[in-house]
This record gives structure tokens, C-alpha cells and sequence, in this order.
């Protein structure tokens, strides 16, 4: 398998020759399914963890330039 | 000819102080005075008994009062690590390491003293303050701080050589090593409808090399400093990068770095260098470019783009592992994670950035933030999603978002907090480390190559560390083990 990958990607490797065979998304699965309830828990913790008043949060962020 | 590449990362980090006065400079060192007084206070009581608890810095303001503290605290952990203000941010260097998932290592151990920092000042301020820091490197005002890095490189490689065939590298490496941001902050950038960008700095960068770090940033830094026998070795010190999370991120941008380095060493190139046409355009464009697709100008009038010059570095890499294997990386195992990682990522990032949010920061905080906005129909200049950006680099376990991602690990939990308080042992942070640890009260200054005992009656004594690659466990644990004390310690090295 390895050995399969090197032959088909020379070190010339560009963008051109390697696009070919990737580009199918995979499709809406059970598994897909499972992500976005998790993606909605991550949400909902998102809206209890982030700062209550955004605008004053942000705007109170300064910071002197460093290095 | 190439070097072993030691490596270390250098972070300035964002600090609030909630409820304090405004002046960050006196809250950095509150922030780091904390921690180091905790610890010179676990090396007091325990003295003789546990000094693997203590860590000293080079001053004795240990036991001083936080609050008439007034210059700038600076200390050396027993990790071998330095920890210090810088300007107005606390800035944890990481030791010398000796292979890139090494500098993983301390760099997520230097979070953890960032941690540790917080829950200690906490104990000493007013009820109602607290400090927090944020490991990212602007304010989105425009005002930037940096994350650094430095590489071991043999001395007779030109210099302007290096920053040639660098650079183009420097400008790219951001499509997996950029940390995102929400919006632009530059002059350069004024009146374009940019919601996002790949990288937080790299639209401060305003020369293509230079000694600068603050004003008119260069790509390629110039600074000539090498901490070493200036004979034999140089130390590229490199400020074009952004503070990374995710640990997969930080090994390429220090591994993929590495290896480009040492094919500068050994001339591996095999005339096929590319030469941007005007790096300082290109490194914003590809900042700004999540397509990753747009054409960048050669200096030869052909065009490339950030992912197609990123595939030639990486076959030219792989051609050099092919002929001479990657020990120089400090490890062949780890030399060959970072070829097989930097050829993941480039696949993951032309198939869709989305593919690679669990290794790459930009494209973990840019799902994050589509998906909130989605979730509450808000338009990109929403202050909810800035919040977003800024509190995805929140240290605080109760408040990190970068936490709440189910990222790719690379180093163990608990390595990591055994790397909080233990040096690397294949550099010489391991000699600077191991004799904090065993006898800081005697040494009376350390040093990135050199460390200065005080024994009390004679005249201070100065041990050399000249080369990053002595000083390690191999060459001395045992006469460390062997000596019970610093006088008998020195006494075996004249010997």
C-alpha cells in the first residue's frame, strides 16, 4: 500500500495530479448523523462557556504590541 | 552540511487582568512572580528532602511581596525552560529540543505553567481579580505579539542563502501552521471585506528580511545570536509564525521547517528552487486565500500556488529522506512522522480544509465559527464570533473552546505534566535543568550556555555549555548521580 502510494506521487507531485481522485464528499450517514448531535452539544457548551457580554469581552481585549 | 536540528518555541501570550489597573507589564510579573514564588517555597520547605520540587530564577525575589515587585521577573524552571516578561506579556521559552514532537512536548508543558500561573495569582489577588491569558498573537486592533522559533544550523551555510530558499516556505507553511482569525487588522488590509484569514500574523509583515521583530516585521529575521559556539553553529530565530493549539500543527510547523532547513544544509534543492516574486504580497495573499487555490507570482513570471509550492517542498524532502535518511530531525522515527503528516495534510487540505480541523487550527476555529454562525444567524462582523476567535485560545479549562475540540493528540497527558518540572534529556537543557533541580540555592545565574555556581567561598564558578548537544543525559547523568554536591560537581568537570 505504501509502497503503491509512492509510485503514484512522484516528488514533482503538483496540485493538478493529485485532485483527481479525492473529490467525492462522503455522503449524509449514520455517522454523519452522530457528528452533528455532537456538533450541537459543542454548541450549546459554546453558549454557556462564552463571555456573556461579547462586545465589552472584545473590546476590552487590548493589548500591547510585543517581540 | 546539516546539523541536528534542537529546536524551541518561544510564546508571548495574551494577559487580562479582570479588575486590574491596566498596566500589563506589572500584571505579566504578578502573573509570573506567582508561580515562581509557589515553587521557591515548595523548595524551602522541602529543601535536601524533595528537590525535585524547586526552581529558582536568576534573582532571589522568591519570597518578595508580589505587589512591590517592579522590574521584571525572570527565572529558569528546572524543566530547563525559561520563563519571564517580556515587554508587556509573559513569555514561556520551551529547553532545547531534540526533535520536533519534543517541542510539542514542552510547548504544551509551557501551557501548563501558564495554568499553574493563573490558579496561583488567583490565590494571592483581591477577591474579584483574576488574570487569564491567551495563547494567540494579536488583539484584532492591531496590535501583534509573537511566537518564535529557533533552529540549530551549521555556520557555513550562508546566510542570505538560507533566507532565499526559506522564504518561500515561510509564506506557505501558514495553509497547516496558521492559527485563523476573524477579520483584518492592517493598514494593508483597510477597506477589503476580509471575514477570515488563515493566519493571525501574517498581514504584520511588512519586509522580507531584517532584524526588526516589532516594527516593519521581516519574513526572514536576522538576528545573529546563536547561544552557541558561533564557530560551528547559527541560530535562525524565526518570528513569521502563529501560536498554535493543536498539537499536529505545531509539529509541522517545526518539523516541515526542520527539514526544509536541512535541505538548505546539504544542498539538496537539485536546482529546483522557486523564488517568489514579492514574498510580503504573497504571505498576506495566502493568509487571505481559504481557497488555497490563487495563483502566486514567481520571480520568473510563472505562477504557483500555497498548496502546489508546499507538494514541491514536500517531494524535494522526500527525496532527501529517500537518499539520507532524517536522524538529523533528532530522531529517524519522528522524521518520518513529520514526512507522513506534512503528506496528510496537503492531501486533507486540497480535498477540503474541514478534512483536517482535528489537526489544523485555522480550519478547527473556522468550522467552529460557520457552525455557531449558522446556529444564530449572525453576519461575520458579529461580536459573538470575535468572542469566538479570542476564546479559542483561552488557557482556562472552564473556558477554552480549543479544548472543547476533539483535536489529535500527539503527546501523552502525562508527559506533559512530567515535562512541566523535568528537562529533555538529549540537549544540554538537561545539565541546566538537572542542576536547578538537584542545587538551585548554589547556582547564582543560568543561562542558555552557561550556568553560574555559587558555592559560597570562592569566587563565582562559570560552566560553559557551548554546544546544545553536550551537557545531555548521556554524557552526564552519571556524573550528576555521582556528585553530592555542587563543589563536587565542579571539582569532577575540572578534573
Amino acid at each position: 500500500m505504501a509502497e503503491q502510494e509512492k509510485k503514484r506521487r512522484p516528488a514533482t507531485t503538483t496540485r493538478e495530479d493529485t485532485t483527481t481522485e479525492e473529490t467525492e464528499a462522503p455522503a449524509p450517514s449514520p455517522q454523519g448523523e452522530k457528528l452533528k448531535a455532537e456538533l450541537d452539544d459543542l454548541l450549546d457548551e459554546i453558549d454557556e462557556v462564552l463571555e456573556e457580554n461579547a462586545e465589552e469581552f472584545v473590546r476590552n481585549y487590548v493589548q500591547k504590541g510585543g517581540e | 552540511m546539516v546539523v541536528a536540528k534542537v529546536c524551541g518555541i518561544e510564546t508571548e501570550y495574551g494577559i487580562h487582568h479582570v479588575g486590574g489597573d491596566g498596566n500589563p507589564v506589572a500584571s505579566s510579573s504578578l502573573l509570573v512572580n506567582a508561580y515562581v514564588s509557589d515553587l521557591a517555597r515548595a523548595g524551602w520547605d522541602f529543601e535536601d528532602e524533595s528537590p525535585g520540587n524547586d526552581a529558582r530564577g536568576f534573582a532571589r525575589e522568591g519570597s518578595m511581596p508580589p505587589e512591590i515587585e517592579t522590574h521584571l521577573v525572570n527565572a529558569v524552571l528546572t524543566n530547563g525552560a525559561r520563563y519571564y516578561v517580556d515587554h508587556a506579556h509573559p513569555e514561556f521559552s520551551t529547553p532545547e529540543c531534540a526533535d520536533p514532537l519534543e517541542v510539542v512536548l514542552y510547548d504544551k508543558a509551557g501551557e501548563e505553567v501558564l495554568r499553574r500561573s493563573m490558579a496561583a495569582v488567583r490565590r494571592a489577588l483581591p477577591e474579584g481579580q483574576s488574570i487569564v491569558v491567551y495563547k494567540n498573537n494579536s488583539d484584532s486592533k492591531g496590535n501583534s505579539y509573537g511566537t518564535h522559533e529557533n533552529y540549530l544550523m551549521d555556520r557555513a551555510v550562508p546566510f542570505a542563502r538560507i533566507a532565499h530558499l526559506i522564504t518561500p516556505h515561510f509564506v506557505t507553511r501558514q495553509i497547516f501552521a496558521g492559527a485563523g482569525k476573524v477579520g483584518s487588522e492592517t493598514a494593508g488590509n483597510a477597506g477589503r471585506d476580509i471575514t477570515f484569514q488563515i493566519s493571525q500574523r501574517a498581514e504584520f509583515f511588512e519586509e522580507e528580511i531584517g532584524l526588526e521583530t516589532t516594527l516593519k516585521r521581516p519574513i526572514v529575521n536576522t538576528r545573529d545570536e546563536p547561544h552557541a559556539d558561533p564557530q560551528r553553529y547559527r541560530r535562525l530565530h524565526v518570528i513569521v509564525g502563529d501560536a498554535n493549539m493543536c498539537d499536529v500543527a505545531t509539529f509541522l510547523k517545526v518539523g516541515t521547517t526542520a527539514l526544509v532547513l536541512a535541505l538548505i544544509e546539504d544542498d539538496a534543492f537539485d536546482g529546483r528552487e522557486l523564488t517568489l516574486a514579492n514574498p510580503v504580497k504573497a504571505i498576506r495573499q495566502v493568509s487571505l486565500d481559504l481557497s488555497l487555490a490563487q495563483p502566486i507570482d514567481l520571480a520568473d513570471g510563472r505562477t504557483t500556488t500555497a498548496l502546489a509550492l508546499q507538494w514541491e517542498l514536500f517531494g524535494l524532502a522526500r527525496k532527501y529522506a529517500e537518499d539520507r535518511g532524517l536522524a538529523c530531525l533528532g530522531d529517524e522515527a519522528v522524521g518520518q512522522q513529520v514526512l507522513q503528516r506534512w503528506e496528510d495534510v496537503l492531501h486533507g487540505l486540497e480535498t477540503d480544509p474541514s478534512v483536517v480541523a482535528d489537526k489544523v487550527d485555522w480550519a478547527a476555529k473556522l468550522g467552529l465559527l460557520e457552525a455557531y454562525r449558522d446556529r444564530h444567524g449572525l453576519d461575520w462582523d458579529d461580536q459573538r464570533l470575535a468572542a469566538v476567535d479570542l476564546q479559542y485560545h483561552d488557557l482556562r479549562p472552564e473556558r477554552s473552546l480549543f479544548a472543547r475540540l476533539d483535536t489529535e493528540r500527539l503527546v501523552d497527558p502525562q508527559d506533559v505534566l512530567d515535562a512541566v518540572t523535568e528537562p529533555p534529556r538529549r540537549t544540554r537543557a538537561y545539565f541546566r535543568g538537572q542542576c536547578l533541580k538537584r542545587w538551585a540555592s548554589s547556582v547564582a545565574s543560568a543561562n542558555w550556555d552557561s550556568l553560574v555556581f555559587d558555592l559560597g567561598t570562592d569566587p563565582l564558578r562559570r560552566v560553559p555549555m557551548m554546544d546544545p548537544l553536550r551537557g545531555t543525559a548521556e554524557f552526564v547523568e552519571e556524573l550528576l548521580d555521582g556528585s553530592s554536591s555542587p563543589a563536587e560537581l565542579l571539582a569532577r568537570l575540572s578534573a
